[in-house]
């Protein structure tokens, strides 16, 4: 693993870059543990000051400063974002190798399903959810509902890898030893799409990144909440562009752009690793 | 063969002190291949050529510079590959793109390995003999069409293959096909990569006789590729054979097989299995050497029974030693067939 | 021909049931709403004017049974799949009396011709460049191009729409950032109106375009990187065939097998995307009516839009499936 990890960083320009995009804002969000104010109390600094020394980032209209807020808001849109790509691995592994291993008519079942969820819009779902859960809609729940749309493609991925497992010397051997099918699955054959599940994630969080930020802007989550979409929602709320309150919107379009440009570079390297011939179909949104 | 023809000069292709290798450069650290390292030879009209070898012994890089099908990072780095074809001579190591587009199909063509995926998937045959043969023949439409069709009948294949897509087809009509493909325009030179690799025995042969009639009916010169010496022993009038990107011997076929000139060749031509021989087959030690670090001096040495100090240091010269018959090799007197000639049965008398 | 109308019948029912799957879906979310339609139109109508308690009941009567919500829920259910077959959604609750399906048929014409012809400039710009560049590995223009479009590529459409706002609005001002087509012009079938609208749909096409075609630029020339080294091209290469040929008939038109098949895949997503880029340009199409409804708390409107959208989605990827067999002769003979 490490041995892996050394040598994507030697040989590969593209993860290194994504990596380091990464890590510092990982980095970034982190801060706000340490942070010296409240990120939901307003009118705290100095309204609308340009980035300076004394607030690094500037300030808003609502009289927040702009470096905590933003730590704040990476810290939850990260939150969101991983909570979404765990639970949807979840449910991607769980389908695609019982699928794959199982075959026969559990494969075609779940894939008629996974064919269904492929072809739903999540987008007006989402809002519908929002529309029915108000303010009710926490980040968490939001999460849990991106999650149930968020893990076909990527079943079907790993039901691909699955199915040339299964014919293997040593799945053979597993079935002969008596081991259970949960058992093959998730001893023998797990390992095989780890790397695979790791791209994937980066790619999700991607989707799911961009979706709570595209939700927030409309203002269709928990706008008390701050994220990326939030901040977004807020400068436009109080006309930032318009008024010359530039750093509010510029700063975190700007850290996540580069935030999805670290992932996606991740995402490729990684699929670049485990199979030169794949490529990430799905990056909408 | 006609008089016009015997006016000719005797070669149709010259190669000399050819020398390709394959040029990369990972993160600073350069490596070169020396898949092909000073090969002379010539190739007669009217002749069908045999190269043998090991996989990675560089025949295949041989002929894809025989083919001017180089791309980087694999490169000619000295020698010539002199073509003489009605239209003028061509050297194809050195020629631009324009000379080299200009002979192709018309003079030159090609019989790929795998018959598989050789053809376009998405295109009907006829399509692809239009885009392969319609510019070189100066055919269009209707006469173009007849052309085609005549042509596939005496290959035995009916016209409705035009109309086919490759996956319609079995493996022996694709090959087939692209057998077609390469001699439609009727062209002076035909090399073929592995012709029969992926076929099953019966259709091997089938392929093998149409590649011979062929040539024979046409006139034209056949390099061909294959580490089957069965194939060799049944098709070429002379055979070549390559060990570590070199020419170690050549020869007329039935002298290679009954009597060679080069341990190697002794070898190669002792793991033909014979009907009713159950003797052990004597194996040969080792792997064929890398072409990034060949060894020194004669580079078969290491695997060489007969193998002298003189064979560790010095390159031995390709030297003739029978009319036709050229070997590289210190101790050539000393070499003996490892098979008695009588039981070679694989071998058309 | 039998093997196809075969493969068409099985896309069919899948296409069924995804419409099925997807409007139950949107029916069960938006009758958990804890705001009743029926009691916010009487706390609108009440507000403007003072009503008896008896008038006021016969009103709640009659919405109630207007809105079909007299009934147990497993029967609304029922009422709401036989009423989707006619596409009755009841009355919209923001244009009262007006049926939900009339303001959705209003907006419907602007949101598919924006998508439609995104979509498919989207598809055919980015995998043709893609392509090229997947060829012609050495070419710096090309070569920019990846490095722009990966990091064009991963931007959502909400963040690219309001970037060409700024630029559209407050730098360069001379695209028209807001509305479908010109206030002043009459909206008809007139060469002026045509132009009016083809005009004020440049900046949302172009939003759509630069965000969607990176994914294809990527795609595209990650699998033509790999077709260029197949057997068939290097064959063709030795034949003599012409390059331009070669480019377009042997290496992008089997590349474009895959691409298609992820076109399907993918339509969902530029759903979702032309819905933020209407709203960012105040575009009169399906997202605005959605987001207008959402803050109305119009929930037949939005169940309208909804299933709508699946019903859309659905039929463009069922339509995508059945051309699938047509450039794919491989697909045909099963």
């Amino acid at each position: 693993m490490f041995a892996v990890l050394r040598d994507l960083v030697r040989y590969n320009i593209e993860f290194t870059i994504g990596a380091i995009l990464v890590a510092l804002i990982v980095t970034f969000a982190c801060l706000s543990f340490f942070s010296p104010v409240d990120p939901t109390q307003v009118y705290l600094a100095i309204p609308d000051q340009p980035p300076g020394a004394q607030y690094w980032f500037g300030s808003n209209s609502r009289g927040q400063d702009m470096f905590w807020q933003l730590s704040f808001a990476f810290r939850n849109t990260l939150t969101f974002g991983l909570t979404v790509a765990l639970l949807s691995r979840i449910l991607s592994i769980g389908v695609g190798l019982a699928a794959g291993y199982l075959g026969g008519w559990v494969d075609r079942v779940l894939m008629f399903i996974n064919d269904i969820f492929v072809a739903i819009p999540i987008f007006p779902i989402l809002i519908l959810f929002y529309f029915v859960m108000r303010s009710n809609l926490n980040g968490f729940t939001l999460a849990l509902v991106m999650a149930c749309f968020g893990w076909p493609y990527d079943a079907r991925l790993i039901r691909s890898v699955t199915l040339g497992l299964r014919h293997r010397e040593f799945t053979r051997q597993a079935v002969f030893a008596g081991m259970s099918p949960v058992k093959i699955m998730l001893q023998e054959h797990l390992p095989y799409v780890m790397p695979i599940i790791f791209a994937t994630t980066m790619a999700n969080m991607i989707w799911s990144i961009g979706l709570e930020v595209t939700l927030a802007v409309l203002g269709f989550t928990n706008i008390n909440i701050p994220t990326v979409g939030t901040t977004l929602y807020w400068a436009n709320n109080h006309s930032a562009m318009v008024v010359g309150v530039w750093w509010w919107i510029l700063i975190p379009v700007i850290i996540v752009v580069l935030l999805f440009i670290g992932l996606f570079l991740l995402a490729v390297s990684l699929n670049e690793y485990i199979d030169p011939r794949s490529r990430l179909r799905r990056m909408g949104a | 063969m006609t008089l016009a023809q015997d006016n000719k000069p005797r070669d149709i292709l010259t190669v000399e002190g050819l020398k390709a290798y394959y040029q990369m450069s990972y993160f600073g650290v350069d490596r070169e291949v020396r898949a092909v390292d000073d090969i002379t030879m010539t190739v007669r009209r009217n002749e069908i050529y045999g190269i043998a070898g090991e996989s990675s012994s560089g025949k295949t890089s041989f002929i894809k510079v025989l083919a001017a099908a180089l791309r980087p990072p694999f490169r000619v780095v000295a020698g010539s590959v002199k073509y003489d074809f009605a239209s003028g001579p061509v050297d194809v190591a050195n020629a631009t793109d324009a000379q080299i587009e200009a002979i192709r199909w018309r003079h030159l063509s090609y019989i790929m390995q795998g018959s598989m995926s050789v053809l376009n998937p998405v295109r009907r045959i006829g399509r692809t003999f239009e885009d392969f043969a319609a510019r070189p023949l100066g055919l269009r439409g209707k006469a173009f069409e007849d052309r085609v069709v005549s042509h596939l009948e005496k290959l035995k294949l009916p016209a409705d293959v035009l109309r086919a897509y490759p996956h319609e087809l079995s493996g022996g009509m694709r090959q087939r096909v692209t057998i077609g493909l390469a001699t439609v325009c009727r062209p002076e030179f035909i090399i073929a990569d592995e012709p029969t690799t992926a076929l099953d025995v019966v259709v091997q042969k089938e392929v093998l006789s149409l590649i011979r009639d062929v040539q024979q009916e046409m006139g034209s010169s056949v390099v061909f590729v294959t580490h089957d010496m069965s194939v060799h022993a049944n098709m070429a009038d002379r055979v070549g054979i390559i060990y570590a990107g070199r020419l170690v011997e050549e020869g007329p076929t039935r002298q290679m097989f009954f009597a060679p000139k080069h341990p190697y060749t002794a070898h190669l031509v002792a793991s033909l299995p014979r009907i009713g021989d159950t003797t052990q087959r004597p194996a040969l030690e080792g792997r064929p050497p890398s072409l990034a670090s060949p060894p020194s001096g004669c580079r078969f040495h290491p695997r060489c029974p007969l193998a002298i100090d003189k064979c560790k240091t010095d390159v031995p010269p390709l030297e003739t030693v029978a009319p036709d018959h050229r070997t590289a090799c210190w101790r050539w007197q000393d070499v003996k067939p490892l098979v008695a000639p009588h039981a070679a049965h694989g071998v058309p008398a | 021909m039998k093997a196809y109308l075969l493969f068409a019948l099985k896309r069919f029912i899948q296409l069924l049931a995804v419409i099925f799957a997807g409007c139950s879906i949107a029916f069960v979310v938006s009758h958990l709403s804890p705001i009743s339609p029926v009691e916010s139109i009487i706390g609108r109508v009440s507000g403007q004017s003072s009503y008896s308690p008896e008038a006021i009941k016969s009103l709640r009567d009659t919405l109630t049974e207007l809105f079909g919500l007299n009934v147990p829920l497993h029967e609304q259910y029922f009422n709401f799949l036989r009423r989707l077959l006619a596409f009755d959604f009841g009355p919209s609750l923001m244009a009262f009396p007006r049926p939900a399906m009339e303001l959705v048929m209003l907006a419907m014409p602007w949101t598919f011709g924006l998508l439609m012809v995104s979509t498919v400039l989207t598809w055919l710009i980015g995998n043709v460049t893609g392509g090229l560049a997947g060829y012609y590995q050495n070419s710096k223009i090309l070569k920019t191009l990846g490095i722009l479009a990966i990091a064009v590529q991963p931007i959502p459409y909400y963040i690219v729409a309001f970037l060409l706002v700024i630029i559209f609005g407050f730098f360069w001002p001379v695209l028209p950032i807001s509305g479908g087509f010109a206030m002043n012009v009459r909206p008809a079938w007139t060469p002026e109106f045509i132009l009016s609208v083809l005009h004020y749909s440049i900046l949302p096409a172009a939003s759509l375009v630069i965000v969607g075609i990176g994914t294809w630029f990527l795609g595209m020339r990650a699998l033509v990187s790999n077709i260029v080294t197949e057997d068939y091209v290097t064959f063709a290469e030795l034949g003599g065939v012409r390059r331009n040929r070669i480019v377009f008939s042997y290496v992008i038109r089997n590349a474009m097998v895959p691409q298609l098949t992820s076109l399907a895949m993918t339509l969902g997503g530029i759903f979702s995307g032309t819905i933020i880029t209407e709203q960012v340009f105040g575009y009169p199409g399906l997202g605005s009516l959605l987001v207008t409804a959402v803050n109305a708390g119009d929930s037949a409107t939005t169940l309208a839009v909804s299933c709508i959208a699946v019903i859309a989605v659905a039929s463009a990827i069922f339509i995508i499936d059945l051309v699938h067999p047509l450039i794919d002769p491989r697909v045909r003979a099963e």
